[in-house]
């Protein structure tokens, strides 16, 4: 069975990348594209915009009301100011979660997600199982990422069925007080900004 | 249109299973498969939601089977042979035929990053004032035409509560057919998670959609 899937997956590799090969070369041989567009694409998502972008934000709004408070006001504004947004930020939804209330985002319908906050998804979030399970059986699919959440928290699942982008903004860990920007920043995984996992504690600041 | 995209609610695909330490891309063609549907929304060669309503009307059978850039790739070859970007022929041989129309010029690098970071809202003007308000229980719709629709299969005929008049956006079902963009009032509609799944329900879980306003009934 191990060695049938492994063939499997070769063979739609080989075959994959010979047919994305095909629809570049036509692209650039009509004259459609540049090459040097391809490469700033992914250049751009593999090594600029990642969840870093998301964690200053997140970090920022632990440590200032004013910007917290705008942040929940008008996201897209709000993020502009440390320079982010444009493509798949244009809408951008901060959601707070308390003590009381545990925000999580989906794409029931494929795979919205923040990019300019977050970068591209991993590959659970444009999953079958994350996709079908999380606005039904949210509990189950949080366990599945070792989070147990009192029984009587409420969760808010969001499905981002239109431009909408929504970012969740964990709650600052215990025993950060007084903690700077930047070393906050090291305490927000991407998972808390999607409402899959909590921050760092600040014992694991890396 | 009811396909294998609209995935909320399914059962039988298993537990969530998260990678550690995951790449952006897992190989070069997926950046690459990324990238040329970038590219080719920078050169406008048709939508966003055209895009998407070709992807979700794969069959059932082939959409679940295809990895996620595979999809995209598959989705691209569709659009390229529906705009006459490329021909069967080209697709085989994987090179462009001629004789053949050339592109009015090629998108640079520059324009991608432009396209990247700035702005490009999906709100408009509204021609009219919203109908409803935050705190408005509305029904959405139970409808299901064959066209492009962002209303998931299982919110339709449930009971929610507006909670937030997001604005006048781009109507996604009527712009798929690279027409109109024909504008609606777009809400965030939250449902409680016992209306939508009965007894199987979280009673502690709500889940809220963004539904245009054609999505929405009175109560």
């Amino acid at each position: 069975m191990e060695h049938d899937r492994h063939d499997d997956h070769a063979s739609e590799l080989s075959d994959m990348q010979l047919r994305t090969r095909a629809l570049e070369t036509i692209l650039l041989e009509k004259g459609y594209i540049e090459p040097a567009a391809i490469d700033v694409l992914i250049e751009t998502y593999e090594k600029k915009i990642g969840p870093r972008n998301g964690a200053q934000v997140v970090a920022k709004a632990w440590v200032d009301s004013k910007f917290r408070q705008w942040l929940f006001e008008d996201g897209t504004a709000a993020i502009a100011t440390l320079g982010f947004g444009g493509r798949s930020g244009n809408h951008l939804v901060a959601l707070e979660n308390t003590p009381a209330v545990h925000n999580m985002t989906v794409c029931t319908l494929c795979s919205c997600y923040p990019w300019a906050v977050l970068g591209l998804p991993p590959l659970w979030y444009k999953s079958a199982p994350y996709r079908s399970r999380a606005v039904a059986d949210p509990r189950g699919v949080l366990k599945d990422f070792g989070v147990d959440l009192p029984k009587d928290t409420e969760i808010r699942v969001w499905d981002s069925t239109a431009e909408l982008r929504y970012l969740v903004v964990p709650m600052r860990p215990a025993g950060t007080e007084g903690w700077s920007e930047e070393k906050l920043a090291d305490l927000v995984t991407r998972d808390s900004m999607i409402g899959t996992g909590f921050p760092k504690n600040p014992g694991d600041a890396s | 249109m009811n396909g294998a995209a609209d995935m909320g609610g399914m059962h039988g695909f298993g537990p969530v299973v998260p990678e550690k330490n995951e790449p952006v891309f897992h190989a070069d063609w997926e950046g690459h498969s990324f990238a040329l549907n970038m590219v080719t929304g920078v050169a406008n060669l048709w939508n966003i939601d055209a895009f998407r309503f070709k992807r979700e009307s794969l069959p059932p059978p082939e959409y679940l089977n295809l990895s996620y850039y595979g999809l995209w790739t598959r989705t691209l070859e569709l659009m390229m042979l529906e705009y006459g970007v490329a021909t069967p022929e080209e697709l085989k041989t994987g090179h462009a035929i001629a004789p053949f129309k050339k592109a009015e010029r090629a998108i640079t690098a520059a324009e991608c990053d432009n396209m990247v970071r700035c702005a490009r809202p999906f709100s408009r003007e509204a021609t009219e004032p919203a109908k409803f308000k935050a705190g408005d229980k509305v029904r959405a719709k139970n409808m299901h035409p064959r066209h492009h629709t962002r209303l998931p299969r299982y919110a339709r005929g449930h009971v929610g509560e507006v909670v937030r008049i997001v604005g006048c956006h781009v109507f996604p079902d009527s712009h798929a057919s690279n027409r109109d963009e024909d504008p609606h009032w777009l809400y965030t509609v939250r449902f409680d998670g016992r209306d939508l799944w009965g007894p199987d329900g979280d009673p502690t879980s709500t889940v809220s959609v963004d539904a245009w306003e054609p999505y929405l009934e009175k109560l």
